[in-house]
């Protein structure tokens, strides 16, 4: 159908790359990106295998003792880079097994639509058989039968390196019957979605791939106890999983020691940054790496900008200031700091950035993408949306900013049905918080012509 | 129900069938899974893929062959953004409006589209080329401004791109 | 049970309850909306914030959803919690944000739970400023109106009409502030229960189209508990009336019988009250094509009474769908021996052994509601949608119950609504229906057994003995039966609570026999378990209980020349047997007279009408298909606003007759005088007097108010005829007064309910003001007295019949139908507009034989044109057609098929 592509254009084309060279990734240090190539291209199956691929799958299979493997994911502390940080292993121990129930399911999250976060798509598209490779772990740990990898359906490329992927280690038996002779059997599909950034979270997800409306479900029950198809359920991230093989092969001591001493929690992450800074990428980087140091490998603001705020790991993360550079960068120190590590993919805001605006535009993509179940995210967050603009464009009212607080207190935590409506809470509180004055800017003056007009709703 | 749905449709009416590879491709992929329901995006995106859009009387069909109601059906194809239930143009710009694209040039690149394509979000080409739709972050943050085009993502994209760029999808 | 502490009190509350239920059954307000009492919670609304504290020390607690939170043992919360206050009055400023403040316009508006609800918060301001949104509404047939820019998103509509109803046509579309509900395409909603949207929709959204015609708000309407006359359930109704018009009917709660929904039979059928062409004042006719003539009430008396002395002998035919009252007071004036039950011969046989089997199967017969506690069901020869409405939600929901039963293993409350959906999926008790067409329960049946009457039959005398070897078995039974019987009885052993139903809808004997047979099988394999049998009209049970002739022994003495007078009680003689054979009768009858109030064939063959009263302007007993006998209310008194009118209760005209006829001076007669006239004539019905309080009965020394507080208007009703307000008409025969004076309270308990209504709660949802619990029983306890008991080891097995089937004779298998086949209800416009375009299926082979196909019109026998369609399954040597179609056609009579005219020949 398409012609060719000419020259121009094809170097538009986005590719999804890790600002770190071959030469500084080590098997030792960098356990998520030590194999991957600096051209970019895929690490198949025999490049895999020949840098110890499937050496973990082999470990625990051997050893035949899926507990083990849960074990030592809780003494590793692997916590969930999805966004939310929950214990890895821990979750695995609460996942229904045995006795009458039915094996269930493996469900792997690559929906990655938080804004500002491109790190799951790296992983896939250039070490697909990392990721296979964690939930097969995954799977024996949990017993599931069957896995599925739940792809955004934007991600072509990401699709087409897995399905790729998947038919070679079927083809090498890594997946299938009675994987590498275990008697454990178990196989993978990728399922791709058709938008909607609620699928992310893992209840709707599990809704979406049901083939339904992507609604979250109520918890609990949570998926561990009646996940895909009323069947004990885990769902993990990409990144999550990536991280389970070197676990497994390594020991949970030594992934403990990769974060050296800047954290409590171990391992590396994929961290990132995005925004007006002259070099926006990725790195495996030790856990608890502060946001200076990233700043730094971006090469700093872009032109003489500065920096005003910035969104440690995704837009449903609170505003942190520059002061906060120099903290680690783990899940507990920025939730001290009344923010989340979410992805660990930093957004930054330059000063001349009005925030009424920026948040204007972050309460869009939340109010838009709201699956429309629960009331305070469904109808409270357009009317943010419109104050916003009100205020954006001058017209805000009194007693608008103050009404903005309570929005926000009302879709925190616990009072909506999921953590979505929360995650558009936080930036607006901290926004609310740190730059109040130029809310209050937007607040007409008195004397000033009052708009004759009620604003036009627009497309929210 | 016992009664079978009837289709009063208006968009499409005329001559919808459901290919027979697509239905069998819908039956491929209810295989993967442990209840038929769960092929059902899948199965909008088949027709799509065929016809550029979901007309009312696809509905219906897919449900037949997935034997769930049509409305369950319907609820899905109105729940996901990537599919449509209106004809779009023979290609489909997504245009990244989250964050990151936000702080680095997004506006710019949104009113160089809209004044170079002549149309606004939701709207497709006299022509029936092009239709303009926002998307949530593509994931391609560090390559923003990013852009969709059909299957293909671009990014950094400045507004001088797009005339070269837009001329590759006739 | 469990402690609870709330606002610093303590309370003992069922501990299987969320805490919202729990509070609501202590009659604490909470607001809330996607939580209902018959469909559990979701959470969705968020309406429903209390604070709960962890225990005694913590002082801090934190908001979460009560319907969502367990009743557990020693929970404290706090409803009165500010921040908790605060957090509701939010939740209804969003949902008011695009909701179009329509009240004064809006249908709902007087009985709204969202009206209540935001009063209920203090939400009194509007601070959005912005525009709102706004929808399009669909055409969603002759019962329902749409109006989506009322909705609230409380996802109910969808959650009855697709979880608990299991309807594929609604739904849920869009996402964010944009969710639409409605049909996937514009079109008349495909389910029997759709009705129920109206009460289930917390807004004005989904409305009664068949009210708005003649709308009017529900304050302004008069009420009177009254009992849907349209089949043998029994559901309690609350009809409202205004200007002498019946406008609309809602549910009335009952813990047993029919909760909070109804069919939409039942509550769009009622249209045949208020026609034009209704008989109001007496007729008399020379002859069937000359002129009528009208007298008033004593002229009509003294007439009649005259012919009926001068008659050499009198044949009273009685009617399945008049009260208890009105048969007996017929009988009275007959005498015992001349009467008749209005119903043919071999359907009565059928109703008598029901009621037998009832008393001696050997299995309890449950209560609708107790049927969902059932948890394996076999459907022997019946569409239980079809022909008892009602019914086949109760049955739905028993197959459903598997989820809770899956929930309870993994510690999921039985309230978690969409956890327990998920959990199961579609695992379900096992439910068989055999039945020669499509059910409406296919969805959720292991399978269904497309068989003819005898197959049935033959089926369930297979099941018997495959359950008790003791059952005689079946000889010669074909592969597919005994398998099919091996599976069932393996399930219906496997059960807890096995359910048998089945009914007279065949008119089969062998099949109910069969059905007996199972359940007597169960009973000595002592398994706790229930029978359930379905009749056709709504005193179908009671007539068979009061005994009398068949109709076609009336007609025979007639006939024969042996009476020579008729008095028939609202029976349309033609729709029960052939009209040569009634023609035959009456022809030979010189005095006909006959009470009724809607004009049918045998009206127009009287030569005395007698305006009868329908159930809106009346008082009676009916005794429904588990032998529970209910009283029904008169709504309104006709002549109050229409003093020309005549009607009168037929149990009246009749007691009048019998005292002219002796020549007694007109004694007044009352209702509780002819229910316990009747009670002592008929032993089986002793039972009736208990069936509702009597007309002495008082609360707080009132009587009980048949019109709201706020009803207004009453003086200027009859300006147009007198500018001077009547005295308003006195009751002599129930406790309820036609006013608005009275108990209308919630606070004492009390069974008759003819309007729910509490302070702050207007909608439906005040019915939980006056239970025991929410969705458990009235705090007076439920209505109506079982009649029927079971009588220990009465029972003994029956031989199954030989089966008859598979012969060259083409037999007509009436199919009931919900829409158009039940004779009162298909005189209302709107059940006209949704009954559907006839067929007669036949088995392809018989269509081959008889050389026609699938959309040829063929004549049956004189009858109407009608296409054949054939279906793979359908038994051989059946012509399937819809009840109601061919009057008077019989099941099981032969008939022929030609093609129309301008087919082929
Ligand atoms: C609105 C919302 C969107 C989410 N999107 C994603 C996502 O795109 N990818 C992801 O891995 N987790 C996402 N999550 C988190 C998941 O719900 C879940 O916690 C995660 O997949 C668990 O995996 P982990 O423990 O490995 O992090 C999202 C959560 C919410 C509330
Ligand atoms: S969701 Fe709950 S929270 Fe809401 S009312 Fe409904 S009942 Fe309550
Ligand atoms: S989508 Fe979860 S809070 Fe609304």
């Amino acid at each position: 159908m398409r012609q060719a592509i000419p020259g121009q254009r094809d170097s538009r084309r986005y590719r999804s790359r890790l600002l770190q060279p071959e030469a500084e990734r080590h098997a030792d240090t960098h356990p998520l990106t030590w194999r991957l190539r600096d051209d970019g291209e895929a690490v198949w199956l025999d490049d895999y295998l020949r840098k110890d691929g499937y050496q973990s799958v082999r470990k625990a299979l051997d050893d035949g003792d899926p507990q083990a493997v849960i074990a030592s994911m809780k003494a590793a502390n692997v916590r969930g880079r999805g966004g939310g940080g929950f214990s890895t292993g821990l979750k695995w121990s609460l996942t229904l097994q045995g006795g009458e129930m039915p094996r269930g399911y493996l469900v792997c999250n690559a929906d990655e639509m938080e804004p500002g976060t491109f790190k799951d798509r790296l992983l896939m598209e250039q070490q697909p058989h990392l990721l296979i490779e964690g939930m097969i772990l995954g799977a024996y740990a949990n017993n599931s039968c069957y896995g599925y990898i739940f792809l955004r359906g934007e991600y072509v490329e990401s699709a087409r390196v897995l399905n790729l992927a998947l038919d070679e280690a079927r083809e090498a038996g890594w997946l299938g019957a009675d994987i590498n002779g275990s008697g454990f059997d178990f196989d993978i599909a990728v399922h791709t979605g058709a938008g909607r950034y609620i699928c992310g979270e893992e209840t709707a997800l599990i809704n979406s791939l049901e083939g339904k409306r992507a609604n979250p479900r109520a918890k609990p029950p949570f998926p561990g106890q009646s996940g895909a198809w009323g069947k004990p359920s885990v769902v993990n991230n990409v990144e999550t999983l990536c991280n389970v093989p070197a676990v497994i092969l390594n020991g949970a001591d030594w992934y403990q020691t990769l974060s050296g001493g800047r954290t409590d929690d171990g391992g590396t992450k994929l961290y990132g940054i995005s925004g007006p800074v002259e070099n926006p990428g990725l790195w495996e980087l030790p856990m608890g790496t502060t946001g200076a140091e990233i700043l730094e490998r971006a090469g700093g603001m872009c032109g003489n900008r500065q920096l005003k705020a910035w969104l440690p790991g995704g837009a449903s993360t609170g505003f942190l200031l520059p002061e906060h550079l120099q903290l680690p960068l783990d899940f507990d120190t920025v939730g001290k700091e009344g923010s989340r590590l979410g992805t660990g993919l930093l957004t930054v805001v330059p000063d001349h950035q009005s925030m009424v605006a920026l948040m204007r535009n972050l309460e869009e993509f939340f109010a838009r993408e709201s699956c429309g179940w629960c009331t305070p995210c469904r109808d409270g967050l357009p009317w943010v949306v419109k104050l916003l603009q009100a205020l954006e464009w001058g017209e805000g009212e009194e007693g608008d900013i103050e009404l903005l607080d309570k929005l926000a207190a009302d879709c925190g935590p616990g009072l909506t049905f999921c953590a979505h409506a929360p995650g558009a809470a936080m930036p607006l509180q901290t926004a609310l918080k740190h730059f109040r004055h130029e809310f209050e800017q937007g607040v007409r003056k008195p004397g000033s012509k009052a708009h004759q007009d009620p604003i036009p709703v627009g497309e929210v | 129900m016992a009664t079978t749905p009837q289709t009063t449709g208006l968009i499409g009416s005329d001559g919808f069938h459901l290919h027979p590879a697509d239905e069998a491709a819908m039956l491929e992929e209810m295989a993967h899974y442990e209840q038929p329901q769960a092929a059902c995006i899948e199965a909008l995106k088949i027709v799509q893929r065929r016809h550029g859009w979901v007309p009312d009387e696809a509905i219906v069909a897919i449900a037949r062959v997935l034997g769930i109601g049509p409305a369950a059906v319907e609820g899905v194809a109105t729940f996901y953004s990537l599919i449509f239930r209106q004809p779009v143009g023979r290609h489909v710009v997504l245009v990244c409006d989250s964050s990151s694209c936000f702080l680095t040039g997004f506006d710019e690149l949104k009113r160089a589209l809209v004044s170079q394509l002549g149309i606004d979000y939701g709207q497709t080409t006299d022509d029936d080329r092009f239709t303009l739709l926002p998307v949530c972050c593509l994931g391609a943050c560090d390559g923003a401004p990013a852009l969709m085009i059909d299957a293909d993502t671009y990014g950094p994209v400045s507004a001088g791109d797009l005339p070269d760029l837009l001329e590759g999808y006739p | 049970m469990a402690t609870i502490h709330v606002d610093g009190q303590s309370y003992t509350v069922n501990g299987a309850h969320n805490l919202l239920q729990a509070c609501l059954s202590l009659g604490l307000d909470i607001p809330y909306f996607c939580w209902h009492p018959a469909m559990g919670s979701v959470g969705a609304c968020r309406q429903c914030a209390v604070r709960q504290y962890k225990d005694q020390e913590d002082d801090q607690g934190m908001l979460v959803m009560s319907c969502m939170t367990p009743a557990a043992d020693q929970t404290r919360i706090d409803i009165h919690d500010e921040e908790a206050k605060a957090f509701r009055a939010s939740v209804v400023e969003w949902l008011m944000i695009n909701h179009p403040h329509d009240c004064p316009v809006c249908e709902e508006g007087g009985h709204c739970h969202l009206q209540d609800m935001t009063v209920m918060t203090g939400h009194d301001r509007r601070r959005y400023r912005f525009r709102k949104r706004t929808r399009r509404n669909q055409y969603l047939g002759p019962f329902i109106a749409h109006e989506m820019n009322r909705c609230i998103t409380c996802y109910r509509c969808v959650r009855f009409y697709n979880d608990y109803a299991g309807g594929i046509d609604l739904g849920a579309f869009g996402t964010k502030d944009n969710v639409y509900f409605g049909r996937y395409q514009e079109g008349i909603l495909e389910s029997p229960f759709a009705g129920n949207l109206t009460e289930v929709c917390p807004t004005g959204v989904f409305t009664d189209q068949s009210h708005s015609d003649r709308y009017t708000r529900k304050w302004d309407l008069q009420f009177a508990p009254g009992i849907c006359h349209q089949c043998s359930m029994g559901c309690n109704i609350s009809p409202g009336e205004r200007y002498g018009e019946l406008r609309r009917i809602e549910n009335r709660y009952h813990g047993e019988v029919n909760g909070y929904f109804l069919c939409d039979r039942g509550r769009f059928g009622y249209g045949y009250v208020n026609r034009s062409d209704r008989p109001r004042l007496p007729e008399w006719r020379e002859s069937p094509d000359s002129e009528s003539v009208s007298f008033d009430v004593d002229d009509a008396l003294a007439r009649v009474s005259d012919a009926l002395h001068h008659a050499r002998r009198v044949i009273g035919i009685g009617s399945p769908r008049a009260s208890l009252e009105s048969n007996h007071q017929l009988q009275m004036l007959v005498g015992k021996e001349n009467f008749s039950t209005g119903i043919e011969a071999r359907e009565q046989a059928c109703l008598e052994l029901m009621n037998d089997l009832q008393r001696n199967a050997g299995l309890p017969t449950p209560s609708p509601r107790e049927i969902e506690d059932h948890d394996a069901v076999l459907v022997l020869g019946e569409n239980p949608v079809q022909s008892a409405g009602r019914l086949g939600l109760n049955l739905r929901q028993a197959v459903l119950f598997r989820r809770e039963a899956l929930g309870q293993a993994i510690g999921v409350p039985a309230w978690n609504a969409e956890a327990l959906k998920t959990l199961a999926q579609d695992r379900c008790h096992p439910l068989f229906i055999a039945w020669p067409a499509p059910t409406d329960l296919d969805d959720v049946a292991e399978f269904r057994h497309a068989l003819g009457p005898d197959g049935i039959a033959q089926l369930g005398f297979a099941v018997a003995h495959a359950i008790d070897p003791a059952a005689p078995a079946v000889g010669d039974l074909p592969p597919g039966i005994a398998e099919a019987a091996e599976r069932i009885a393996t399930a219906l052993m496997a059960a807890e609570r096995p359910l048998v139903v089945s009914g007279g809808s065949l008119w089969s004997e062998a099949v109910l026999e069969a059905a007996g047979n199972i359940a007597r099988a169960l009973s000595r394999r002592a398994k706790r378990g229930g029978l359930i049998l379905i009749r056709r009209e709504a005193n179908s049970t009671g007539l068979a209980l009061m005994g009398g002739q068949p109709l076609d022994w009336a007609l025979d003495e007639l006939a024969q020349g042996s009476a020579n007078a008729l008095v028939v009680l609202e029976n349309d003689l033609y729709q029960r047997l052939p009209s040569q054979r009634v023609d035959a009768a009456l022809a030979r009858a010189e005095i006909r007279i006959v009470l009724d109030h809607q004009r049918t064939a045998t009206t127009a063959r009287a030569n005395f009408l007698l305006p009868a009263a329908s159930f809106a302007e009346s008082d009676g007993t009916l005794v429904n298909l588990e032998g529970r006998a209910q009283r029904f209310f008169q709504v309104y008194d006709p002549t109050y606003l229409r003093p020309e009118t005549r009607i009168h209760e037929s149990w009246r005209w009749l007691h009048a007759l019998t005292v002219n006829l002796r020549g007694e001076k007109t004694s007044d007669i009352n209702l509780d005088t002819v229910v316990r006239a009747c009670a002592e004539a008929h032993p089986a019905l002793a039972g009736m007097v208990d069936a509702a309080p009597g007309s002495n009965y008082r609360i707080d020394g009132l009587r009980l108010a048949r019109e709201p507080h706020r009803y207004s208007g009453r003086t200027s009703m009859r300006a147009n005829q007198n500018v001077s307000e009547p005295r308003v008409p006195q009751d002599p025969d129930s406790a309820f007064a036609y006013s608005m004076e009275g108990y209308s309270g919630h606070r004492e308990p009390r069974q008759q309910v003819p309007f729910a209504w509490a302070p702050g709660w207007n909608s439906p949802q005040a019915w939980n003001k006056f239970t025991d619990e929410v969705g458990g029983h009235l705090r007076g306890g439920d209505p109506g007295v079982r009649l029927i008991h079971p009588e220990p080891g009465q029972g003994c097995y029956r031989q199954p019949p030989q089966n008859s089937e598979g012969t060259d004779v083409l037999r007509a298998l009436i199919l009931p139908r919900l829409f158009g086949g039940e004779e009162t209800s298909a005189l209302a416009t709107p059940i006209q507009q949704r009954t559907d375009a006839p067929s007669v299926v036949l088995n392809p082979d018989d269509a081959r034989r008889l050389a026609v196909a699938t959309g040829d019109i063929v004549n049956i026998g004189e009858g109407p044109a009608v296409p054949v369609l054939e279906q793979q399954d359908w038994p051989a040597g059946w012509a399937g057609l819809p009840a109601g179609l061919i009057a008077g056609l019989l099941p099981g009579k032969s008939i022929t098929l030609h093609k129309a005219a301008g087919g082929e020949p």
